[in-house]
């Protein structure tokens, strides 16, 4: 069957353990996580959760149903097919010697990437895109000898108005919250 | 009003209707075990490994539909319970599991007898909670015993740090739960259920096959309602046995790897297989390639995850058992299917299950035959894992929901005497009969003591073959004969069953089954009957591993042989 990659955004309880029960089941479904990004959402006691897995839609969509199962988990939905902002931070640390500095300023502008440090042999620059701009950027620096990278997985949001957290879960959440 | 941990995990359980529970004791459980005599309401039941309590707590739901608790203490305890929790969770039972853990400023220390109980059991669980202070706990009791019970039920985990125990709170039971990310699917979509009738409606060689789920869900009459008016034969899964009454003209037994020959062929010539309540596990399907080759399917189960997950499916069906058969019912026409049931009849006929009668030597189809006669199919039965399990699954007729309890997608060995243990003292009133393999039953054959200690009156029927027969019968047939590590040495059950002071008897030879069966009946309590069976007796039908259904293979013709020790 043909695989693809899938974007899932799931709301979850910000509750311990609740990453480690996703997780778990990703590994014994015998599913590879690509990237999964998490922080907070719009609601105090929810948080959000992008996963990138790759697999067959059918895969995907029993990994869907089984983490929608996870009594902590609030809402998942596989947005692949939606018309979708997806972004993707990354940290690049490039060898820099002085010779090379401008040529490197000069990508990093044009990717429109900022320089957030500058040592006497190297320059750090944060980029934000997708994995395709962040992938040529990546390309074109190699040749100048890359030190490190750290990129944080793709976020993704549906564009207009869908989206977000159902306003009966925020409720019922609050209610949640004041019991406790 | 003030209260300590302990006495409000009592005055939850009892708000919850818990009447009685199954546990072992322990260090971190001492504040627990100190306060539980103020609550007499709750019957402690002893067991002698954590284990059987689990299986006890899992049997206890099984007969009764209610859910079953069990306890243990931190470290060892806790692992203990671990078979027993998943063997839960595999079959869909409710059970609240609690166990002890070491005081809180302990945790994360490697502290003596402290595990990660939450972390080991994770996907054996429904879910799972860590009370990390007493005015927690009357909200988690709420939440899992709700979450075992409703929906796909399962077990759930509350671990109990010692000074949470004895920690003082204000307790108030909540009134209702707030789960914002759990969903229970009720009644299923009406264009689903309206494709669903005019397939059922249309369809010449209708089949249905049962599972647990009409069990949980108690829709036993709904089910029949529809076989009768739409006049569809029914076959089960394992776990469906009981579901549906096996003594019915409509009922054709169960399907699958030791299925009878006529649901597998049905199965293979259905157009239209209406699968309720059970959700495709490989011993029923076989080969996937070659299952219902002719048919559509109709999927009914209430875990959307289970829809399409093994084999796909024409119409899937989100919801209730029950509510879902309750619509169908109304837009199921009355149907004849007359040559379809004739094929089936003719089947049947042509692929009886083996002849009880066929030896003269003692066989464990004939004994489970009696079992059957004496209870007039009326007792529970419970069994371990193996050859005994699936003769009683075949031979003895079972007519109620909960009357048949076994061990199905985990198949644990041992299951059978504590499960019968929790059934019995979930149902008093019923004969409880724990059918047994000797290797099933020397793995938790402990629980012996705790039947003469809470008197609880399971009798047992060992079918005793010296082998751990079921992987002898595939060494038999698939490896040559080899038997490697399946010949078992047995102690005398009887005497053994004597020293628990429990009496026995031991049964040679054919003549003496029924007055066997008569006398451990007649007996006031626990009875112990050991059988020596053909040692190397087959399961038939089989299913090879890894061959479609309808490659079933059947009982050769029988040579006699004669009981080598």
């Amino acid at each position: 069957m043909a695989t693809m990659k899938h974007t899932l955004v799931a709301i979850v309880q910000d509750k311990p353990g609740v990453l480690n029960r996703m997780a778990s089941l990703f590994r014994r479904r015998g599913f590879n996580i690509e990237s999964i990004a998490v922080g907070h959402s719009e609601v105090a006691y929810l948080s959000r959760v992008t996963i990138i897995v790759n697999g067959s839609n059918a895969m995907v969509e029993q990994v869907r149903k089984q983490l929608d199962k996870l009594i902590d988990v609030v809402r998942v939905s596989d947005i692949t097919g939606d018309n979708i902002t997806v972004r993707e931070l990354a940290l690049v640390k490039v060898k820099a010697t002085s010779q090379a500095r401008g040529e490197i300023i000069e990508i990093a502008d044009i990717f429109r990437a900022n320089i957030v440090d500058v040592a006497s042999d190297s320059l750090t620059i944060e980029i934000t895109g997708d994995e395709d701009k962040i992938e040529s950027m990546l390309k074109l620096l190699k040749g100048f000898g890359i030190k490190e990278i750290a990129r944080t997985g793709r976020v993704a949001m549906v564009r207009g108005t869908l989206g977000g957290v159902p306003g009966e879960v925020k409720t019922a959440g609050k209610r949640v919250k004041k019991q406790s | 009003m003030k209260k300590t941990g302990a006495q409000i995990i009592c005055e939850s359980m009892i708000a919850e209707g818990v009447g009685v529970m199954f546990g072992f004791p322990g260090g971190v459980l001492l504040p627990f075990y100190d306060t539980l005599p103020q609550y007499p309401q709750i019957r402690h039941i002893l067991v002698r490994h954590e284990q059987g309590a689990a299986h006890a707590a899992d049997g206890y739901a099984r007969a009764t539909g209610k859910v079953g608790v069990c306890m243990a203490t931190s470290g060892p305890g806790a692992t203990n319970l671990v078979t027993g929790i998943a063997n839960a969770y595999l079959d869909s039972v409710p059970m609240v599991a609690m166990t002890g853990q070491v005081a809180r400023s302990f945790i994360g220390k490697d502290a003596f007898q402290e595990i990660d109980i939450t972390g080991i059991t994770l996907p054996i669980t429904k879910h799972s909670y860590i009370a990390k202070d007493a005015g927690s706990l009357a909200g988690i009791i709420k939440e899992a015993f709700y979450l075992a019970r409703t929906g796909r039920p399962g077990p759930v985990l509350i671990d109990l740090p010692k000074d949470v125990q004895t920690e003082q709170a204000d307790y108030t039971y909540p009134e209702k739960v707030e789960l914002p990310g759990y969903k229970v699917p009720t009644r299923g979509h009406p264009t689903q259920l309206k494709n669903a009738a005019k397939l059922i409606n249309e369809a010449k060689r209708p089949l249905i096959i049962a599972g647990r789920g009409v069990i949980i869900s108690r829709a036993s009459d709904e089910l029949k309602q529809l076989a009768e008016t739409g006049q569809i034969p029914i076959i089960t899964t394992l776990l469906g046995i009981g579901s549906f009454p096996e003594n019915h003209v409509l009922s054709y037994g169960m399907a699958g790897m030791h299925g009878t020959g006529c649901a597998n062929k049905a199965i293979d010539s259905t157009d239209l297989l209406i699968a309720v309540g059970m959700r495709f596990d490989d011993r029923v399907t076989g080969k996937i390639a070659g299952f219902a080759p002719n048919a559509k399917i109709i999927h009914v189960d209430l875990d959307p995850a289970e829809i399409g997950k093994n084999v796909g499916v024409n119409v899937p069906i989100v919801g209730d058992v029950k509510a879902v058969l309750q619509a169908l019912n109304k837009m199921v026409e009355t149907g004849e299917h007359i040559d379809w049931i004739k094929q089936l009849d003719e089947w049947l006929k042509q692929h009886p299950l083996g002849d009880v009668n066929d030896s003269a030597g003692l066989l464990p189809q004939y004994i489970i035959h009696q079992l059957y006669e004496a209870t007039k199919g009326d007792a529970i039965t419970v069994t371990g894992v193996g050859q005994h399990q699936m003769w009683a699954a075949q031979y003895y007729l079972h007519k109620e929901p909960g009357s048949f309890i076994t061990s199905g997608g985990l198949g644990t060995m041992g299951f059978g005497l504590p499960a019968a243990m929790g059934a019995k003292v979930g149902c008093p009133d019923k004969t409880v009969w724990c059918i047994d393999g000797d290797g099933s039953l020397q793995m938790t054959i402990q629980e012996l003591a705790t039947l003469v200690q809470d008197n609880i009156a399971v009798k047992i029927a060992v079918l005793n073959n010296g082998y751990l027969g079921m992987v002898r019968q595939w060494q038999d047939l698939f490896y040559e004969k080899r038997y490697v590590a399946t010949p078992i040495s047995c102690p005398d059950f009887v005497k053994v069953a004597e020293a628990y002071r429990i009496p026995g008897l031991r049964v040679t030879r054919r003549e003496d089954v029924t007055g066997a069966i008569e006398q451990a009946m007649a007996y006031d309590g626990p009875f112990l009957i050991d059988f020596m069976v053909e040692p190397e007796e087959n399961v038939f039908p089989m299913v090879p591993p890894g061959a479609s259904n309808i490659e079933f293979i059947e009982q050769p013709k029988k040579e006699v042989s004669t009981w080598p020790r």
